[in-house]
């Protein structure tokens, strides 16, 4: 079962997620290596592989507030992150939608790192304190870009079809 | 009942003849803005077409402005080889409205696209830019999208799932005090709202104070929203945007003005009096972290900016000037300058504003998002303070996790400049 590997609060910016002057580094692929780069203790265990694929990161409201540079989600990505937030910013959730970050929004979610943690059928589960939060749904037409992989091949289907 | 302006403009966009919060819409797209992650747009547009009989052109390059502005000119070799990529993709598409590294036309994005008369009341604007919320100023439905998004609009001319937001609702009257204006209000509303508090809304800006503030404070207002979560801000066009329009941004064609209904539905009502309003600092590490000056003066500061796309406008300098004019910055202080345009740095240095900031020591750097975003020049050292008239102090922010960044008008950034401490202007002006 995945456990959590970070827990933060309110308001994290995406300063915070992927500092500013690592944005000339646009290729997904090259992103991750920044991921929470001035958190020096959570990057360097992810840097040493020390994050298993599939951990949790569990955050406040507001997640991914400010800019909208798409490097704080890919980075993520490239890590095999999950967020489970109590909400996030709009930039933010639909970058992660389009670029397929697994992201929960749980509007009670309460969590300690290292934590085992399972999601499923609507709801988050801590196993560790086995309490259960209600995940709120996400938006229909946010489901379907989900549903075809992310927005390019969403995309690329609707130019298909002639729409 | 009658429709906001938010539901009136993403209405029509979509073809509909009404739209209500909540509504999920596909509205087409009349300017889509990118900057230097044009790099990345290009990227995500070429996946699209992959493994398609189609080739990758974008539906309408009249629509497309790219302004290079956040690295410039550039600070590395990878950003002058993301900007040369970007360079050969708008020659090869025909895209003509491309703000290159120039004196004459370059500059930030959010004036560039004012300034030269792209943006129009009622039209739907799409940025990869956070603060793209600034064209509401306008009267314009204008939001941040990421780079992905971006290469979606450029394939297909419409935004994907846009869910029309709720609308609030801010009136303001009163007329500010002396070196107080829109920025302190802006960061007294950002202060009210919280960081959250206007999430997944717009916002539309009503009232005595802002049918007689400039766009220029207007654009610093719905810069702004975006700090309170809004998906948008905007001021309903009147006669001052018809004004800025016609002389400032020297638009000739015709004008059509969208307001909203008087019978409009909104989330929520904010009521703010201006008259006692004195000047707003945001403090370290969230814009929502505002106080009244008297909360943090004498704080001792190390780097202190006037300019970006809130408040690098020429009002913005010319107010700086005023009040550096025959003194010095104080030693131990360095005090920068990043005019939103090379077309305001022109002016002035016309009007003799950039001689009158040189002297009195301040650097007057090229138009560019500057140390903003901490990408450039500017940095900070570890434990050095700054305060800045940009829309930022997230931690690490301005290049540093381990400094702190402080918000404020150009009135207190330059008396500040003068002490080396936070200063009210109404104190030494």
């Amino acid at each position: 079962m995945p456990r959590v590997a970070l827990k933060l609060d309110d308001d994290v910016s995406t300063d915070v997620i992927y500092p500013g002057r690592y944005m000339a580094t646009v290729l997904p692929m090259e992103t991750p290596q920044y991921a929470f780069a001035d958190n020096a203790e959570f990057s360097a265990r992810l840097k040493a592989a020390q994050v298993p694929r599939g951990s949790v990161i569990v955050a406040g409201r507001n997640f991914g507030c400010g800019s909208s540079r798409e490097q704080a989600v890919s980075c993520l990505v490239g890590h095999g992150l999950t967020i489970v937030a109590r909400s996030f910013a709009r930039i933010f959730l639909q970058n992660a939608i389009n670029l397929g970050l697994k992201v929960v929004t749980a509007p009670e979610i309460e969590a300690s790192e290292g934590d085992e943690i399972e999601i499923d059928g609507g709801v988050v589960v801590d196993a560790t304190t086995s309490k259960a939060y209600p995940m709120a749904a996400l938006p229909a037409a946010r489901q379907a870009i989900i549903d075809a992989g992310g927005l390019i091949p969403y995309t690329r289907n609707r130019l298909q079809a002639g729409a | 009942m009658g429709m906001t302006i938010a539901e009136k403009i993403l209405a029509r966009a979509s073809g509909r003849p009404t739209a209500r919060a909540g509504d999920v819409l596909e509205p087409a797209v009349d300017l889509a803005m990118s900057h230097e992650n044009a790099a990345l747009v290009i990227n995500q547009f070429k996946e699209i077409y992959e493994g398609t009989d189609r080739d990758p052109r974008p539906w309408d390059p009249s629509k497309i402005v790219i302004v290079f502005d956040h690295r410039v000119p550039a600070e590395s070799a990878k950003t002058a080889t993301n900007q040369k990529k970007v360079r050969a993709f708008v020659a090869a598409q025909g895209i003509t409205r491309f703000h290159d590294i120039r004196g004459d036309v370059g500059g930030i994005c959010h004036q560039v696209l004012p300034e030269n008369g792209y943006v129009r009341p009622g039209q739907v604007v799409v940025g990869t830019d956070s603060h793209t919320t600034s064209h509401g100023a306008l009267g314009a439905f204008a939001f941040g999208v990421g780079a992905t998004e971006m290469a979606s609009v450029w394939a297909l001319g419409v935004a994907l799932n846009v869910e029309v937001p709720p609308t609030i609702r801010v009136d303001v009257k009163g007329a500010f005090q002396d070196w107080v204006g829109a920025k302190d209000l802006i960061l007294h509303l950002v202060g009210k709202l919280g960081a959250q508090g206007a999430n997944y809304h717009a916002i539309e800006f009503h009232g005595e104070t802002i049918r007689r503030m400039s766009t220029s404070g207007r654009l610093a207002l719905c810069n702004m929203s975006v700090e309170a979560g809004a998906t948008a801000g905007i001021v309903p066009a009147d006669e001052e945007t018809l004004r800025y329009l016609r002389e400032e941004a020297r638009v000739t064609d015709l004008l059509d003005v969208v307001g909203p209904d008087p019978d409009a539905s909104y989330a929520r009502v904010v009521e703010v009096d201006v008259s006692d309003l004195v000047p707003q600092v945001a403090c370290p590490h969230t814009v929502d972290n505002v106080k009244p000056i008297e909360a943090v003066a004498g704080v001792r500061l190390s780097q202190i900016v006037i300019g970006s796309c809130t408040n690098g406008r020429l009002d913005d300098l010319e107010t700086a000037a005023r009040i550096v004019k025959g003194h010095t910055v104080a030693a131990g202080t360095r005090l920068l300058v990043f005019p939103a345009s090379s077309r305001i740095l022109a002016e002035a240095v016309e009007r003799g504003i950039v001689l009158d900031l040189l002297r009195a020591g301040a650097v007057v750097m090229n138009s560019g998002c500057g140390p903003c975003l901490g990408v450039h020049e500017g940095a900070l050292g570890d434990g050095e303070v700054a305060l800045t008239t940009t829309n930022r102090n997230f931690k690490g922010r301005m290049g540093n996790p381990n400094s702190e960044v402080y918000l404020c008008s150009p009135a207190v950034a330059a008396a500040s400049a003068l002490t080396g401490t936070i200063t009210d202007p109404r104190k030494v002006a």
